[in-house]
């Protein structure tokens, strides 16, 4: 039905392929996905294979993204985050393209997929744990016992500090799908006012106005949550970076 | 404070006064920016931070709920493998609730981060 605002995130199968009876079919969001990786990095190409003294326009935007994302990384992890920087750019770079891409209509939104955000935040934490066990060795787990705790209160902390580190990757892929589901949705509900209001006559139609103007709104608003839940995620990544980084610094 | 209309004859009759002069010009001038880079910059903050302020609120939220919903996942888990229904759930949801208080508190800066960076540790 044209009027259901779910319909947008249905998968659909493009290329059906199925490997020992699991289905690893070239979908829709496979697509989008690979349209997202494509356009940031083609566009990161253009826009830096003149590599002009003077910048051209698209490359200094390219430049602002560098630097935004440096800047970004050490003011939460220091210099040491620096290694991570090819990681939070490729992050940053593929929810703000996805999230723009979603905003196209009929466009498939990558990032209104839990899967997809889930695999982000996997990816984020699984770095955190891998690099921090790898530089650190056990030292890592002092990032679990903060210091200057009173010996008997150590194992209820213990307990809170784990369950604060196992929410991470839930609030950081919850954050990014719901927001995105929820816009796109509640734009598709305002829109499908304006016409099923318009069908009702003369007065509809000018009934209608109301939930237009608000998909205008709405619409103006979804950018701003592409862009600030883009960022979010880079900032939070960072923020776990620096637990990998310095562990036990406090 | 600055005079703008010096004429330019003068300067380069009087060097040794003109490079006093252009001294003390420079530094007025580094004040007043800076005064004006200041406000700049506040009222730049100002424009952000209704944007940053509702990432915030988000990010916040979130942070909230996620942890209560691994305390309480964590508990369910812990009983249906020992059976003790439903004390792990309760336990381990009121842990929960600790953690989320403590994951806000620390977002929003009211509880020094998990770790203090040394002075040189940032470089």
């Amino acid at each position: 039905m044209a009027n259901d605002p779910i319909h947008q995130f249905h998968i659909n199968r493009i290329v059906p392929i199925e490997i020992g009876g699991l289905d690893f079919s070239f979908t829709n969001s496979a697509a989008f996905m690979v349209a997202t990786a494509a356009l940031a990095g083609g566009f990161l190409y253009l826009a830096t294979a003149k590599r002009a003294v003077v910048p051209s326009r698209s490359q200094s935007v390219a430049e602002m993204a560098y630097d935004f994302i440096r800047n970004m990384l050490t003011d939460a992890a220091g210099k040491g985050g620096m290694r991570f920087f090819p990681l939070v750019f490729s992050l940053f770079l593929f929810v703000l393209t996805a999230n723009l891409i979603g905003m196209f209509p009929y466009f498939f939104t990558v990032t209104s997929q839990l899967i997809v955000t889930v695999a982000l935040a996997l990816l984020v934490i699984g770095t955190v744990v891998v690099y921090g066990f790898m530089a650190h060795g056990l030292g890592f787990l002092k990032l679990f016992v903060p210091s200057g705790v009173p010996g008997l209160l150590v194992p209820l902390i213990v307990l809170i500090e784990v369950i604060s580190f196992l929410s991470r990757p839930i609030s950081l892929s919850i954050r990014l799908f719901a927001n995105m589901l929820a816009g796109h949705i509640t734009l598709k509900v305002f829109a499908g006012f304006v016409t099923s209001m318009s069908a009702l006559g003369a007065v509809g139609v000018a009934g209608a106005l109301l939930p237009l103007l608000m998909v205008v709104a709405i619409t103006a608003l979804e950018f701003l949550v592409a862009f600030l839940q883009a960022y979010v995620f880079a900032v939070l990544t960072c923020m776990y970076l620096n637990d990998a980084v310095h562990p036990g610094g406090h | 404070m600055v005079a703008p209309s010096q004429p330019e004859g003068r300067n380069s009759a009087t060097p040794q006064l003109s490079e006093a002069e252009l001294e003390r010009r420079k530094r007025e001038l580094d004040a007043k920016l800076a005064a004006r880079r200041q406000k700049a910059d506040v009222s730049g903050e100002k424009a952000v931070g209704g944007m940053s302020g509702m990432g915030y609120a988000l990010r916040l939220s979130s942070e909230f709920i996620a942890a209560i919903a691994v305390g309480a996942a964590i508990g369910w888990v812990i009983d249906y493998y020992a059976g003790s229904t439903p004390w792990g759930l309760i336990v381990f949801l009121l842990l929960g609730f600790a953690a989320a208080v403590l994951n806000v508190l620390r977002s929003a800066g009211q509880v020094a981060p998990s770790k203090v960076h040394g002075p040189g540790d940032r470089v």
